[in-house]
């Protein structure tokens, strides 16, 4: 129990995890939106749009976040002087929440693009009957039915998110696993504690978006 | 259920694989033949090492480990009675080098691994065989930088998990800007392009870095270290060995072997050790009492 103390008094423990958080709020948002515009490029009419869907999907998909990550810091910001801030901080954090984006959008595009499997076709047809084109259809009728069809593999995506902010620690983010490797590098009297902080930490803030995502996908799914 | 059983088995079978992949490698069994006149007998000695820091333990897929510590390790072990070919070189990063001990997979360790009362409760330190400072590696044609209060308004690089930058930061230049990468070798690449304008750590791995054929003649090392690291060999808690090691050092020091070691590993780069540091308190040897 010192163990705890101990470490909670040497490290910022808190900060750490809420960068941690703050990384998957803004990784989450970001990701939604490129993900929402992916998946409707992917059930779009148009041959280009859903070939540009396709093959962002199946490269990101297929690339590991970490080389995501190192690619954006060594080689964008390192040779080509790309600096979004002044502020390194704020700079690295925000490489961290573009590189989460750009590979979370591919697995958010897939969970939406299931959703819309969920929605029967005579439903865009009727909104195709009824005068509306392809993007009101998908805004109206379609994607509000898909998304709550989708409910499930979004929370699984999230909870894979959070678990992944800790890369960020390889674009000089200083979250949970950076801290990790500073304090077994200083106390590693206390290794078992370390890795019980660490793991408890994002067990405390995984488990409730499991919860939350189970209980939202009962309470909003379409009774067909 | 048999087809359960058979999957779960596979399963288990794959994860032995990956496991074993990721375990430090242990190629080199050579020394059977080692001859019994050694002190030693046939046996081996496993000696842990870092194969990632060029200049002290680096090591190129199965070829000679190079480097201060390996050469340091080498004399010790000879004066121990090894030779060289009963020498099975282990890798040890950071995070591993306790455990490794403690476990009993490597009996000695000489990787930049500092003394500190931390992880003495785990581990046993003979030693130090070489006193460090934090210092800062800038580019050759950078003469405005002289030491860490010039790095106001600066960009500094340093490795995730070492403390070194945020020491800057806090107790010299609080202006500095920190970017924390996975490795020396990134930070050097932002360094090259200009990107940042120093990096800190140990003055002896700055030169080690600073001495690789393809950095060599671009970087200084700025030569004014403000902290104190001494370098131990980690052995096992309350192994007996510990005097004979302190010995080994000790007469590799007067017999000039220890110098000659240190000039080899970091030519090019103009890095001389700190002499006060290196002939003063902070050398004298751990007692191996306790």
């Amino acid at each position: 129990m010192n163990g705890f103390l101990e470490l909670f008094a040497d490290y910022d423990i808190f900060g750490a995890f809420w960068m941690n958080i703050r990384l998957t709020l803004l990784a989450a948002v970001g990701s939604f939106v490129l993900g929402t515009v992916l998946a409707i490029f992917r059930i779009s009419p148009v041959g280009s749009l859903r070939g540009i869907g396709t093959a962002y999907v199946n490269t990101i998909r297929n690339t590991p976040l970490t080389i995501i990550m190192v690619l954006g810091v060594l080689a964008v910001w390192g040779q080509l002087k790309i600096e979004f801030f002044q502020d390194f901080d704020l700079n690295f954090f925000t490489y961290a929440v573009i590189a989460l984006s750009l590979y979370h959008a591919s697995f958010v595009c897939e969970a939406i693009r299931s959703g819309v499997n969920t929605v029967p076709l005579g439903q865009a047809e009727a909104a195709r009957a009824i005068g509306l084109s392809f993007l009101p259809a998908a805004r109206l009728v379609v994607l509000p039915q898909a998304l709550r069809g989708a409910v499930t593999p979004l929370g699984n995506t999230l909870i894979a998110l959070t678990k992944n902010t800790t890369v960020a620690a390889a674009a000089s983010v200083a979250e949970a696993s950076g801290l990790m490797k500073s304090m077994i590098e200083f106390n590693p009297d206390l290794m078992i504690y370390i890795f019980l902080t660490i793991a408890i930490g994002f067990c405390i803030i995984v488990i409730p978006m499991g919860i939350l995502t189970t209980w939202l996908s009962d309470k909003l799914a379409v009774a067909r | 259920m048999r087809k359960k059983l058979l999957s779960t088995a596979a399963i288990a079978a794959s994860a032995a694989l990956v496991l074993s992949a990721c375990s430090p490698s242990s190629t080199e069994e050579g020394g059977e033949s080692g001859g019994s006149e050694t002190a030693a007998g046939g046996e081996t000695v496993r000696i842990g090492i870092k194969f990632d820091q060029p200049g002290l333990g680096f090591r190129e897929g199965n070829s000679d480990p190079t480097g201060f510590d390996v050469d340091v390790a080498k004399y010790v072990a000879g004066e121990l009675g090894y030779t060289e070919d009963q020498i099975e070189w282990v890798q040890t990063p950071s995070a591993n080098r306790e455990n490794a001990l403690e476990g009993g997979e490597v009996d000695m360790i000489f990787a930049t691994y500092s003394i500190t009362d931390e992880r003495a409760q785990r581990v046993g330190f003979a030693g130090p065989y070489f006193v460090a400072g934090q210092d800062l590696l800038v580019r050759a044609d950078d003469s405005e930088i002289t030491g860490p209060e010039d790095l106001e308004g600066k960009n500094l690089c340093s490795v995730t998990g070492s403390t070194s930058a945020q020491k800057i930061k806090d107790e010299f230049a609080s202006g500095v800007n920190l970017v924390e990468q996975g490795g020396y070798a990134e930070c050097v690449t932002y360094l090259e392009s200009g990107q940042v304008d120093a990096v800190t750590t140990d003055d002896i791995i700055l030169a080690g870095l600073a001495a690789t054929p393809e950095n060599s003649g671009k970087f200084t090392v700025v030569g004014n270290p403000f902290t104190v690291e001494r370098y131990g060999v980690g052995i096992p808690k309350g192994d007996e060995q510990c005097q004979a090691i302190n010995d080994a050092i000790t007469k590799m020091k007067d017999e000039g072997a220890w110098e000659k070691a240190l000039t080899a590993n970091t030519e090019g780069t103009g890095y001389t050790p700190d002499d006060e540091l290196n002939s003063g308190p902070e050398a004298e040897m751990e007692s191996c009492e306790a």
